[in-house]
């Protein structure tokens, strides 16, 4: 029964071919050493475009890849080229990167972080991606950043508005240009307080994650430095989808002020129940009660509605602004797509354009010398007047705006007017600020991979 | 008490493959490893495949329009036979017991845990990490375990649910200063482990030095083979787990989880207590989805709360009945199954679409690409969907099932000639 098919000699014949086979390719290895992981051949790079495609950003993430493939047609020399007319750095010629021509691979994050790394990872490991760029939350934007960082290839990050992302987890080989938690505090308080008085009293609400603490920590540093009270802060499950319960105290708390630090789904869940309690038209302490959101975002403004009308909060980009290189921006993606683009679209057009300027400047895809180009690169006409990529934290620094839910909107993009444009010196700050992690946080060294 | 037998689909199949299965025989008559033949002919396939997997997971030529349904790439494979012995220590519960846990990722996530607090503090080597993710993860089993278990069938898997729901929220939030929350927790320049601290700014994974992403190439024509250190630790282990799986399915402990089955009422009455065995099951398919855990951060020194999600505990309990419930191979088939529709069909966008049909006219080019595209890409969820359907209806059994019976319509053939 038990007759067994290992004899000595036949275990040891198959252990010495089994071992020839594994050290066989230690010989073989044919390798090009370029210096740095994935070197592009001569006749194309490949860029990987990690975006969530499933899950509760998918809209961001669509509108995110719409951006990527108009940005690779421009660079490609297709279509009207967009912003590389307005760009102020003129080197991008529309063929391709240092003449080669740009080819994408697309993941889906699904806003996981677990799913994300594994999409870059596939990229970086089976497609041979030289930047990874993308994400909508601030989660998976940290976690691709460490993994870029590890492997030795650029990550542009795309929409994320966590202070951490270039704060306490910024990393050499990662790079933003969306704005974050501490800038809308800055560019919003003195807004606020122009507009409903510098006494007043603050009522949170918070999601409960990374993003929601950081950004409420913001709010609340710049408007109480104002003079305003946080009278309470509450923090609310990212899954609550019915904030009655939430909102309810409010009124009673000698509160005359809400803010929703909520983003998505979220926002649009808790506005709705404030608007239905009648938030909006009590009085507290003698004044009108108000409403904010600090992060606003086109597909919130959507969701939310009528709700919307009125309330403050900040944006990176608006399709509605009037300098060159916005107009060209809108120009090209309406033509191409039929609608205006969203400011996730913006940023990750930007950000793909901003890389390829900074190879070719560089003249090499090495990580490390394309990092040393966008260090400290100051550019214009991307949309956000003058710009600054700071080389201490990676963070690029520009005017924040502060807009308004529009009370008479003329179509469904329509939906928000920018009330004033905070100028960059406003919401700048010190690399080692206590909210971005203190002097413990550090860039680390730039890795060029293998 | 009710009898666990009548409230799942695929049992009926799997006492059938118990039938055909060698049931335990007496110690004296084992062959190799205290494997029967049939066992020992069934590990050796499965080792063939482990070793030779990035030959057989990269057969188009890196040059053609196939290789993107190329899987031989190192995280991927990783993924394969980690997933591989999450599924395989899920089936020991479930395949063998009946119970359905509907928290397993819960034990997953643990662990995780545990393996990247070990590298913070203690060393950037991954034994003792994966050692303290198995602990780990095996003690909250426990805890869970003897919870849950007061109750069975459906009451037990919502128990299971929320216990894991509760981890991940905690993980979420309210845990943040352990497990980062949201943005879950990175080996950083900044962490100083006991032995061997991050150099040049990175900490990497290693054993013994070795780093876990350590690759050889190899390059055979057009071909491209990459032989990746991380993916052999992983697929030892998973050898390992392949191996004691196959030894707790035959001994007299897996006869008792298949009583505790089939009717545990009966087992009531001999005077066996099941929920002895239901904990040790339990608490062993708890301590497999730890080394899983544990083996992914070794991999990708990573860890986020959304490894706890329901969605990842459903992943497991899908990746089992896909392959096959209680048998042994069909959980590692049907891990590497999901794992290839996420990784490799999620990423073919329109563009490549347009590519594949480009030799069609240009009419046809686009009818064909509209069809084709809502199942691929982010339609990868839809073809899984439809796959998981037709396997339940028409293979209850799961993929081993198909494969036995080509098999057999093989061997009748074969007689008749």
């Amino acid at each position: 029964m038990s007759k067994s098919n290992f004899t000595r000699r036949g275990v040891i014949q198959t252990g010495a071919i089994a071992g020839a086979g594994l050290a066989l390719p230690t010989y073989l290895r044919a390798e090009n050493h370029t210096g740095f992981t994935n070197a592009p051949g001569d006749s194309e790079v490949t860029l990987g475009f990690n975006v969530p495609q499933t899950g509760p950003y998918a809209d961001e993430g669509a509108d995110e890849l719409r951006a990527y493939e108009l940005a690779v047609e421009h660079l490609n020399g297709g279509g009207d080229g967009g912003m590389l007319g307005t760009f102020s750095s003129q080197v991008l010629d529309g063929t391709g990167i240092l003449g080669r021509e740009v080819k994408y691979v697309t993941g889906d994050t699904q806003t996981k972080s677990d799913a994300a790394r594994a999409s870059a990872r596939s990229m970086i490991e089976k497609d041979g991606a030289i930047m990874i760029t993308g994400g909508s939350s601030s989660g998976v934007a940290v976690a691709v950043q460490a993994l870029c960082q590890e492997a030795g290839v650029i990550f542009m990050a795309g929409l994320t508005h966590s202070n951490d992302t270039t704060g306490k987890d910024r990393k050499a080989n990662g790079f933003r240009h969306f704005f974050n938690s501490y800038m809308s505090g800055a560019a919003l308080a003195p807004v606020l307080a122009a507009q409903y008085g510098e006494d007043r009293k603050a009522y949170h609400l918070t999601a409960d994650y990374n993003w929601g603490y950081t950004t409420e920590e913001a709010i609340r540093a710049s408007t109480e430095a104002m003079g305003w009270e946080t009278v309470n802060s509450v923090k609310t499950p990212l899954t609550q989808t019915d904030f009655s319960s939430y909102i309810a105290p409010v009124l009673n708390s000698g509160a005359d002020i809400l803010v929703l630090n909520h983003y998505g789904g979220n926002m649009v869940n808790s506005l709705t129940n404030a608007v239905q309690f009648g938030l909006r038209e009590a009085q507290a302490n003698g004044k009108n009660f108000e409403i904010v959101v600090p992060l606003f975002s086109r597909l919130m403004a959507r969701g939310a509605g009528e709700n919307i009308k009125g309330i403050f909060g900040s944006t990176n980009w608006h399709w509605s602004l009037q300098d060159e290189g916005s107009q060209a921006f809108v120009r090209s993606f309406g033509t191409k797509y039929g609608f205006p683009p969203s400011q996730a679209a913006h940023t990750c057009y930007v950000q793909t354009l901003l890389y390829a300027d900074a190879v070719t400047r560089a003249g090499s895809f090495a990580p490390c010398a394309v990092a040393e180009a966008l260090e400290g690169f100051e550019f214009d006409g991307l949309g956000n007047g003058k710009t600054l990529y700071r080389a201490e934290d990676h963070q690029c620094f520009k005017d924040v705006l502060v807009v308004r839910g529009k009370e008479n909107p003329e179509s469904e993009f329509d939906l928000l007017e920018v009330v004033e444009v905070t100028p960059v010196d406003q919401v700048i700050y010190e690399p080692d600020h206590p909210q971005m992690g203190g002097a413990d946080a550090s860039l680390g060294e730039c890795n060029n991979g293998a | 008490m009710t009898d666990q037998s009548h409230s799942t689909a695929p049992l009926s199949v799997q006492q059938a493959a118990t039938r055909n299965a060698p049931l335990a025989r007496p110690r004296a008559g084992r062959g190799v490893l205290g494997l029967t033949r049939r066992d020992a002919t069934l590990m050796l396939v499965v080792t063939v495949l482990v070793v030779f997997a990035p030959f057989i997971l990269n057969p188009f030529p890196e040059t053609s329009a196939l290789a993107q349904f190329n899987a031989g790439y190192p995280d991927l494979m990783q993924r394969f036979v980690i997933f591989g012995i999450f599924a395989i220590g899920f089936n020991i519960l479930f395949g063998l017991t009946g119970y359905l846990s509907f928290g397993h990722a819960a034990f997953l996530g643990v662990g995780s845990y545990a393996a990247i607090w070990s590298m913070k503090l203690i060393t950037l080597n991954v034994i003792p990490g994966i050692l303290f993710a198995i602990i780990v993860a095996g003690l909250f089993s426990l805890v869970v375990g003897f919870i849950s278990l007061r109750r069975s069938g459906i009451y037990f898997s919502i128990l299971t649910l929320a216990f894991a729901q509760m981890s991940y929220a905690l993980a979420y939030s309210v845990l943040t200063p352990i497990t980062g929350g949201e943005t879950g927790l990175q080996i950083k320049n900044t962490d100083t482990p006991l032995f061997g601290g991050p150099e040049s700014g990175i900490g990497r994974a290693n054993l013994f030095g070795a780093e876990m992403g350590n690759s050889t190439e190899l390059e055979l024509g057009n071909w491209l083979f990459t032989f990746n250190l991380g993916y052999y630790i992983a697929g030892a282990a998973l050898l390992l787990a392949f191996y004691l799986s196959i030894r707790i399915f035959r001994s007299p402990f897996g006869i008792m989880l298949r009583a505790v089955k089939s009717n545990q009422q009966r087992m009531n009455y001999t005077g066996l207590m099941p929920k002895r065995y239901t904990l040790s099951a339990f608490v062993i398919s708890g301590m497999f989805a730890g080394l899983a855990g544990g083996l992914m951060v070794a991999m990708d020194t990573q860890v986020g709360p959304e490894r706890m999600f329901w969605t990842a505990s459903g992943e497991v309990v899908i990746m089992t009945i896909l392959g096959g419930a209680g048998t042994l191979l069909g959980p590692v088939l049907g891990a590497g199954f999901i794992k290839y529709m996420e990784n490799i069909i999620s990423k073919i966008n329109k563009d490549i679409l347009h590519q594949w049909f480009a030799f069609l006219p240009d009419g046809m080019e686009d009818v064909m690409v509209a069809v084709v595209y809502p199942f691929i890409g982010k339609g990868w969820h839809l073809t899984l969907g439809i796959m998981f359907m037709l396997v339940v209806i028409f293979l209850p059994g799961g993929l081993v099932e198909g494969g036995q019976r080509i098999a057999a319509k093989f061997r009748r053939n074969k007689t008749q000639d």
